[in-house]
């Protein structure tokens, strides 16, 4: 690949300690474990996974709100730790899940899109109110509601509020996580739209964490998969969907709910040996729970490797010479 | 074969004043849940969904005003019990798992705590037999390292990890009636899948009755024996799952149905459906029908007066509308 990437992580770790109880000794959580992802200008990259694998954090890393215990981030190539946050508040803009905590109730909607512009210390406050229902106007809010309150609403007026002040400083990239899912499907829908053309209008880089994988097959050019803490699969979406390699990836997609009442509900084949990130089971993590597991699964961490059809899985079943070496 | 209910509702009404008038969010809301199954509640955010199930549990804020004709669980009638025999049924017969977590959970206690305290307030367990039961149900939901899991505070959990203590805690005392708001967004799917898995394995186990509230309709289809669609205050229609998801009549059922994305169907990065225009104001009365401002099939007869229930597509179908039924073609499945 040439060129460097909107944002790129290179084998970026997050460790938290946990109390062990009293007396005892505190335990160290892995939230994330040596993940590299590298993202293109233009791209909406979707990161999917098990709740509590660790795609929150990996995102505050990419903003900069937690410190990768190990590895870096780079922004256009320059190391995120020597950034100052101005500039990666200008190059990197969070949408959260909750419209309803992340805005708040007592700031007018005009003072909660020009924030970004405040703290930015932006040197033309005499813009500031045009640029704000600019913005507002392109999300589709009507500059009537500038001085309204969060509490004066709805849920899909207050994820675009959330969206306008995320956009206001014209940031390349925006990290959604969870964009939607406070939101009934006839707003999701709205919004959903509203994302797709800001993307071509402005030529903004998404990366996109949601566990509505309709939402993501419709949306994300790229996707990446994760697991206990690890990226197990990326790919471009069509070759993700249609024909997934790691069994965990198989197991995720064959649980989405289509709205069709003659099904019941897919039985995931994982079983209930759930993962638990203090304690991460050895060689490759997902083995408790792989129907495809190989005797030695359990002793060798699977590394990356090319995945047939495109992208790149980590898998002992797609690594030709991982294999060989089990059997010798 | 004829079920009993276990829950009956007729004429819900809530009222809460409010600086611009009297707000009318539910509005002769009636429906039964039979033993073992499950009714589903859908419809846009702010049409009542929340106030509905909060009003069944006497949980309404301050000044709401709840009436009904009648509200009754597993034949006891529920509206002549004083707060404290509410208090008995709460949690104990008849549990909730609220829609945001964080309101629910105690921030100062750890999450061990709160499930102990969810059993003992009830039961006179030990608080060794509480805390086992309390891992026993982490496990059952996907929480691994339970015994751990119970030490920590809500903060340090995640989205998913939280929604998943309050399953728990809702569990803890086998109700025989379960009302879930929206108990599963924040969890990826396979967790929901084995979260769905457990309420209907509990369903079929204890003859639970559950009330199931989501915006996700892949949800409902799957899983739900029923489904009301509520909009703005009022139930517009409820049937089957297969009937609203094959013979949706309502004409905002079916726009809710074209806002969903449907793999394989829906082409990838292109528009997808929406219902133009906004709910109306709860505030005051409204004479005809509530969706008339964003229908597109809206007539005079619409807005005149009151509009009543018609018969649906089959036994138990029932939409309110003037429209008769489309004659369309039925949707057919989506591809699976
Ligand atoms: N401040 C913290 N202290 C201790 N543990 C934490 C903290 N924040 C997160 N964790 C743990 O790190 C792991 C990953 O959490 P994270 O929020 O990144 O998950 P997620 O993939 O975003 O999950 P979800 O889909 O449920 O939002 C979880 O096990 C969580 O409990
Ligand atoms: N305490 C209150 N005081 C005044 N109005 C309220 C109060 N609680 C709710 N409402 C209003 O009542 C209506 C119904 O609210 P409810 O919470 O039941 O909606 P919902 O269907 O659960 O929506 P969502 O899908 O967003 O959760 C909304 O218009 C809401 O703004
Ligand atoms: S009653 Fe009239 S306005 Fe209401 S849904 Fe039917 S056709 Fe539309
Ligand atoms: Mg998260
Ligand atoms: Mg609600």
């Amino acid at each position: 690949m040439s060129g460097a990437a909107l944002i790129e992580a290179r084998e970026v770790s997050c460790t938290f300690t946990v109390s062990g109880g009293f007396m005892k000794e505190k335990r160290r959580l892995q939230a994330v474990s040596r993940v590299s992802l590298r993202i293109e200008p233009g791209e909406v990259m979707a990161l999917v996974g098990e709740s509590g694998c660790g795609k929150t954090t990996l995102a505050k890393m990419m903003m900069g709100l937690i410190a990768p215990s190990e590895g870096t981030i780079e922004i256009g190539g320059r190391p995120l730790a020597s950034l100052p946050r101005m500039e990666i508040a200008r190059s990197v803009q969070p949408i959260f899940q909750d419209p309803y905590s992340s805005l708040n109730p007592r700031r007018s909607v005009g003072s909660i899109v020009t924030q970004p512009l405040r703290v930015q210390k932006d040197p033309d406050p005499e813009t500031w109110r045009r640029r704000a229902e600019e913005m507002m106007e392109f999300v589709g809010l009507p500059q009537r509601l500038f001085n309204h309150y969060p509490g004066q609403l709805s849920g899909g007026q207050r994820q675009r509020v959330a969206i306008a002040r995320a956009l206001v400083n014209r940031p390349r990239m925006v990290i959604c996580d969870e964009p939607t899912s406070a939101l009934d499907v006839s707003v999701q829908s709205q919004i959903l739209n509203l994302m797709q053309d800001l993307r071509s209008e402005l030529g903004l880089t998404y990366l996109l964490i949601s566990h509505n994988l309709a939402a993501v097959e419709h949306m994300a050019s790229r996707v990446a998969v994760m697991y206990l803490g690890r990226i197990v699969e990326e790919a471009k979406t069509g070759r993700l969907f249609d024909s997934p390699c790691h069994p965990y990836s198989e197991a995720l997609l064959g649980s989405v709910l289509t709205p069709d009442p003659t099904l019941g509900i897919p039985d995931t084949q994982l079983g209930t040996s759930y993962p638990n990130p203090l304690d991460v089971p050895p060689g490759c993590s997902f083995h408790p729970r792989c129907a495809k597991a190989m005797p030695g699964c359990s002793v060798r961490a699977p590394r990356r490797v090319p995945a047939p059809g495109g992208g790149a899985v980590a898998c002992h079943l797609h690594d030709e010479g991982a294999a060989l070496d089990t059997v010798s | 074969m004829a079920a009993a209910p276990i829950l009956e509702v007729e004429s819900l009404n809530v009222a809460i004043p409010v600086p611009a008038g009297t707000l009318h969010p539910v509005q002769e809301v009636g429906f039964r849940v039979t033993r073992g199954h499950t009714l589903a509640i859908v419809g846009e955010s702010g049409c009542g969904k929340s106030l509905t199930s909060l009003a069944l549990m006497n949980l309404l804020p301050p000044r709401a005003a709840r009436t009904a004709g009648r509200l009754a669980l597993d034949g006891q009638d529920l509206l002549g019990l004083s707060e404290r025999e509410m208090a008995d049924i709460r949690g104990n017969r008849m549990s909730m798992i609220f829609q945001e977590p964080m309101t629910s959970l105690n921030p100062a206690y750890t999450v061990g705590d709160q499930l102990v305290e969810a059993e003992r307030r009830h039961r006179r367990t030990s608080v060794t037999a509480a805390r086992d039961r309390a891992v026993w149900l982490l496990e059952k939901v996907g929480m691994t390292g339970a015994g751990e899991r119970l030490r920590q505070y809500p903060h340090q959990l995640s989205g998913g990890l939280r929604q998943r203590v309050m399953i728990a805690m809702a569990l803890m005392c086998d109700p025989d009636l379960i009302i879930a708001d929206e108990p599963t967004t924040a969890l990826d799917v396979t967790i929901q899948a084995q979260i769905l898995h457990l309420l209907a394995d509990l369903q079929r186990e204890f003859e639970t009755g559950l009330i199931l509230i989501t915006h996700d309709l892949g949800v409902v289809a799957r899983l739900c024996d029923r489904v009301a669609v509520m909009y703005a205050g009022q139930i517009v229609e409820e049937g089957t799952a297969r009937q609203i998801f094959r013979t949706p009549a309502h004409p905002y059922t079916r726009g809710l149905l074209d806002c969903i994305p449907i793999p394989g169907k829906t082409r990838r990065g292109a528009h997808l459906g929406t219902i133009p225009g906004i709910v109306p104001s709860l505030v005051g009365s409204m004479p005809g029908c509530h969706f008339a401002d964003r229908c597109p099939h809206a007539s005079g007869a619409c807005r005149s007066g009151p509009i009543a229930f018609r018969d649906g597509a089959g036994p138990g179908h029932r939409y309110r509308c003037v429209l008769s039924l489309p004659s369309g073609p039925a949707r057919p499945d989506p591809a699976p």
